[in-house]
């Protein structure tokens, strides 16, 4: 297939003038158009993935047409190797540059309780889990293979973190397939064993209601048994995903999205979409299994039903709090890569379509934005203590949704491995760790924090992400000032010292 | 004192009221004439002032003792257990009568001593000069004169002395449009807008019922559009709900007939009354005030206050009087029902949209004593100052300062302040400390004679005026965009968190941008005026080496610099970066209790349940 098929009128209404202003947006970007026409003219609007709004005033009704429907196919393209990461080649980035970021092995340290593990080398054991992962060193590959079998997705337990301060462990899974006959599996018991390194407490945190893990029974999942499972403890939080999660962000949008509601409507609407309550769910559930470590000093493991979501969800944000590594700008690229990427969160299926789309739900569902606005309100929380700003997570969101770069395309390392992704897409790290992109993204507050930061989860203490959800309604412009005075206040305060000292040097006596 | 039975009660404890955890501090209560205290083991004290009491609770007994609920004006809630019950019994009873005084020499102002001459208590009193301030904005000139009209307070009561009013309005027209305005409250200049020439003047409403006129009252008006060369016609912004306006109708008030008064444009602006604003705030509060609250709830409390709506509408009205003034060159007339609730909100927030002045720290102590304190909002009433009708209270002035802070969220870099400053003037409106805001106006302080027996607030908040100032404030650019046009978009406005739950820490940021910003650019004022020390003796140095043409070193030039330029950098946190909030209510004695917390909490002796592993499934 070629493109230039799909597109019917390429420059519709003669030559641009000169001088003007240029607009480009990826096409993949757009998530709904819609067509409105009067008498010879028509007026597209294109609804996009990072939520703005776009209307073109068209003259002529076939030409009009022609490109709304080039645009709602181009946009819609399903397969990956189409997409635009394959054919993007800017000329300052090298390919293969920033994939390999993030290897497991630079992670794990020689330990005797931990072994890196290649069982799923060619992706055979677990279709969702990259080549190398982190196992209890007595459990070996046979009994993987077995355990693989008795959890979803073949998601057998794995190391997500490694809390250095007391050397509690936190692992995530896909839940046990124990069925309605509560079947056992004597090696996943082991590996559990295994992981307490013989401490008497962990804790499974069941991002599921404890009637909805039983009911998963029904259909061959279940729960870890406390009877089966010494010494572990289960905690029910249940967590919302897949569908209630995209609606409740649709209904964020259009409340947002609507300038005219008065003040009742507008509280009414933003309690109705239920994304607060979402993100206070997220943040406390990461906050549990964080205390569960460093105060309890317990282990833990984590898992839903899939472990591919709220999962992901909750071990990643649990590790910000906890780990000051992984508040710099490279450390939460790192953990992106890890506990997001190569953990094997769909990205390809959840974020197919943004907030807008009118196209039947499939299975999207904005869990890795709801990550980017948990994270956003601990650096409200804690302005000093994240290495990165909110524009990264911004830019995060963008390309999670449409991208130029292949990092954030298909839902496993299997998927991106078949693609080639890594041979012919750009990284998106590279581009960001180019000294003048990294510029934009980082903090200027930040100062190393070593303490584990909790936040507060009181609803009076949550807040509306504005600068994405009002992005493109209100101006932000006053905002945007006052943060480049704080950047020159503190790049300020750095040149006086440097000119200070300059100064007395040429003071001293020769 | 009378009221006092125990001054002292050891072994009582006080519960946090957010942390799910139950921790509790262990300590003394002590009573004394004027405050509440408690002294925890660790020494970390909690001054409650009795004024700020709003209410006092006894709850049913437990077995670890006697619970007694204290809720501040300040929106401080504190919850004691008391071991006995009859020592709760006793500070309850004498806490009923200390935060209830019935007369204003009962008052903390009357017997507040800050250990000053009597010349810098005259001098306190005299920093905020109206006059000057009317000088300022260009009256009088040929159009506005000061009026001697009600210098004896014989036509309004609760007007001040002194009052700007058109040059052509005669006395006869004066004293004929007092009795026709209800309380006597007949129109009268509040801001001048010298660049439009056009005028923000208030009074208080009609007595016209259904049909009554009165012609110097329509005289009165139609001095006020023609005291405006710029524009023929005027506006009249009745700040009621039309309904509201309708009903006063009966009872021989109400609102201006276009038809009877020449060139102007009438418009409700539908604000509140304060029994609508009082009972709001008392939804908000106890929706806030809930444990363990859900996201839900919270929003769906928030909206069923109305508290937000409520917000809206007066900072909507400031916008509507702001853009008549700048856009059509309209002058405008502001009423309510008396003239002292909603039109001071909406006089002072017009005036402060359109002159950046009223953004500085200065500027902002001006307007209030010029539209608030000046022109009679009734402080004493609506803060409960001696204990009196409770129908009477309302948060009008709140609703002001939360107005102010929704525009320093929008505009960074507009004001001077910052919002401990907003919170200071909250907690000494309550406070009764100093005199500027006891009694409800100025004649009857006048009578009170607090001048010569009370010292007023604000030398004493200019003193520490570095805790107030707004790092970012940039006052060129408030030259240039004298105008604020705040969005006024409902998603705009959020709950005013530091106000609700100054005193709940938990719910705070643990890290201050503002601290910081702050402590940074008064480093980097010192570095650059060093820089320049530098950079001159340099020149000196160099002059005097082309003049001698030595090879001698110069011993005279021996650099030193005052600030740490070569230690190592300082840490950007500072060790008490937790604190912001302001303790207790004294500017002067320095009970500011700073004390050190980790902004991570302090790891608990057993094990905490914060986050809910107490409620196990296994």
């Amino acid at each position: 297939m070629e493109f230039s098929e799909l597109i019917k009128t390429a420059k519709p209404g003669g030559d641009g003038e000169q001088g003007t202003v240029e607009l480009w947006l990826l096409i993949r970007n757009v998530d709904a158009v819609e067509k409105r026409f009067a008498s010879s003219s028509g007026t597209i609007t294109l609804k996009c993935k990072d939520l703005r709004v776009l209307q073109l005033e068209i003259p002529g009704m076939e030409e009009c047409l022609n490109i709304a429907s080039s645009i709602e196919a181009l946009s819609s393209v399903e397969s990956v190797m189409m997409m635009y990461p394959f054919f993007y080649r800017p000329h300052s980035m090298k390919l293969e540059q920033g994939w390999h970021l993030y290897l497991p092995h630079h992670y794990y340290q020689q330990t005797s309780a931990w072994r890196l593990s290649s069982v799923n080398r060619d992706f055979a054991t677990c279709s969702t889990y990259p080549s190398a992962i982190i196992v209890p060193a007595i459990v070996d590959d046979e009994a993987l293979r077995k355990i693989a079998r008795f959890r979803q997705g073949g998601r057998f337990p794995v190391l997500s973190y490694y809390h250095k301060k007391n050397q509690t462990v936190m692992l995530r899974s896909g839940q046990p397939l124990m069925g309605p006959n509560k079947k056992r599996c004597q090696e996943d018991e082991l590996l559990l064993k295994a992981a307490l390194c013989g401490r008497a407490r962990g804790f499974v945190i069941d991002t599921r209601s404890a009637q909805a893990a039983k009911q998963a029974r029904m259909t061959g999942g279940g729960s870890e048994p406390k009877a089966a499972y010494l010494g572990w403890k289960r905690l029910h939080r249940p967590l919302e995903r897949g569908r209630p999660l995209q609606e409740s962000f649709m209904k964020l949008v259009e409340a947002c999205n609507d300038p005219s509601l008065g003040m009742d409507r507008w509280l009414s609407k933003l309690e109705s979409s239920k994304w607060l309550s979402h993100v206070k769910a997220a943040l406390s559930t990461a906050c549990l299994a964080a205390q569960c470590m460093e105060r309890e000093e317990a282990c833990v493991l984590v898992h839903g039903a899939e472990g591919t979501d709220t999962t992901l969800l909750v071990t990643a944000l649990a590790q910000v709090i906890l780990d000051p590594d992984c508040r710099t700008l490279v450390g939460f690229q790192h953990l992106l890569e890890r506990e997001w990427i190569q953990a094997g969160h769909p990205f390809h299926l959840r974020c197919a379509h943004s907030a807008y789309s009118h196209a039947r739900l499939k299975q999207e569902a904005p869990v890795f934005l709801l990550f980017l606005d948990c994270v956003g309100q601990l650096g409200r929380q804690f302005p000093f203590s994240l290495e990165f700003s909110e524009r990264l997570l911004l830019a995060l969101f963008e390309n999670s949704y449409a991208s130029a770069y292949g990092t954030f395309l298909c839902n496993s390392e299997k998927e991106r491995s078949l693609c080639k992704v890594k041979e012919t897409t750009h990284s998106l790290w590279s581009w960001l760790n180019q000294p003048n992109q990294q510029k934009e993204y980082l903090n200027p507050l930040y100062s190393y924090n070593a303490l584990v930061i909790w936040p507060s989860v009181e609803p009076q203490s949550l807040q509306l992400w504005q600068g994405l959800f009002l992005q493109w309604i209100r101006s932000s412009q006053y905002l945007d000032e006052a943060w480049a005075e704080i950047q020159r206040l503190v790049e300020g305060s750095k040149t006086p010292r440097t000119n200070g000292a300059a100064h007395s040097q040429r003071l001293l006596p020769h | 004192m009378e009221h006092i039975r125990t001054t002292k009660v050891e072994q009582v404890k006080l519960l946090d009221r957010f942390s799910t955890n139950n921790k509790s501090l262990t300590g003394t209560l002590y009573l004394t004439a004027t405050h509440l205290l408690f002294i925890d083991s660790g020494q970390k004290e909690t001054w409650i002032l009795h004024h700020h009491i709003a209410a006092v609770e006894k709850l049913a007994l437990t077995t670890s003792g006697c619970p007694l609920v204290i809720q501040c004006k300040n929106f401080r809630i504190v919850h004691f257990i008391v071991p006995r019950e009859r020592d709760c019994h006793d500070i309850y009873n004498s806490l009923l009568q200390l935060s209830r005084p019935v007369r204003y020499d009962e008052l903390y102002a009357f017997s507040y001593n800050p250990k000053q001459k009597e010349s810098e208590q005259v001098k306190g009193w005299q920093l905020i000069d109206l006059a000057e301030e009317y000088k300022r904005m260009g009256v009088p000139n040929t159009n506005w004169q000061l009026s001697d009209a009600n210098r004896d307070y014989k036509i309004c009561e609760t007007y001040p002395r002194e009052l700007y009013v058109p040059r052509i309005a005669s006395k006869p027209i004066i004293v004929g449009s007092s009795k026709f305005r209800s309380k006597g409250r007949f129109p009268v200049l509040s801001y001048y807008h010298r660049d439009k020439e056009a005028a923000i003047c208030r009074c208080s409403q009609p007595l016209s019922g259904f049909s009554a006129r009165c012609l110097e009252d329509e005289h009165m008006l139609q001095a006020i559009s023609k005291a405006n060369p710029a524009n023929r016609y005027m506006y009249v912004m009745d700040t009621r709900p039309k309904l509201n306006a309708m009903a006063n109708r009966a009872a021989g008030k109400g609102y201006e007939n276009e038809d009877n008064y020449s060139n102007i444009r009438f418009q409700f602006v539908g604000i509140e009354n304060i029994h609508v604003m009082r009972s709001s705030l008392q939804k908000l509060l106890e929706v806030s005030g809930i444990r363990g609250l859900s996201v839900n709830d919270f929003l769906s409390g928030l909206e069923n206050s109305g508290w937000l709506r409520h917000i809206k509408a007066v900072l909507d009205a400031a916008v509507v009087l702001a853009k008549a003034i700048v856009v059509e060159n309209a002058s405008v007339l502001v009423h309510c029902s008396d003239g002292w609730d909603r039109t001071s909100q909406v006089c002072s927030l017009g005036a402060l949209l359109l002159d950046s002045y009223y953004r500085t720290i200065k500027g902002f102590m001006v307007l209030i004593e010029k539209d608030w304190i000046s022109f009679g909002h009734k402080f004493s009433d609506r803060c409960c100052q001696l204990d009196g009708d409770l129908k009477e209270i309302s948060p009008v002035f709140t609703q002001f300062l939360e107005c102010v802070w929704n525009l320093t969220e929008q505009f960074p870099q507009a004001f001077e302040y910052n919002e401990a400053f907003l919170l200071q003037i909250h907690e000494h409106v309550h406070s009764c400390q100093f005199g500027n805001f006891l009694g409800n106006c100025q004649k009857e302080r006048e009578e009170l004679r607090l001048r010569e027996k009370t010292y007023s607030l604000w030398p004493f908040l200019l003193d520490e005026q570095k805790k107030y100032l707004n790092p970012l404030y940039n006052p060129d650019l408030s030259q240039k965009h004298t105008l604020l046009e705040p969005n006024t978009v409902s998603l705009n406005f959020k709950f005013w968190r530091n106000m609700y739950h100054q005193f709940d820490r938990t719910m705070h940021p643990r890290q201050s941008v503002f601290n910081l910003i702050m402590d940074m650019s008064e480093q980097n004022k010192q570095l650059e005026k060093d820089m320049k020390e530098l950079e001159a003796k340099i020149k000196v140095r160099n002059k005097q080496q082309n003049a001698v043409l030595t090879k001698e070193p110069l011993q005279s030039v021996h650099p030193t610099l005052k600030t740490q330029c070569f230690k190592k950098e300082q840490p950007l946190l500072p060790a008490n970066d937790a604190i912001r909030t302001i303790e207790g209510s004294n500017t002067a004695d320095n009970r500011y209790s700073e004390y050190m917390e980790e902004f991570s909490k302090a790891e608990p002796a057993v094990v905490s349940l914060e986050y809910g592993v107490a409620r196990m499934t296994c």
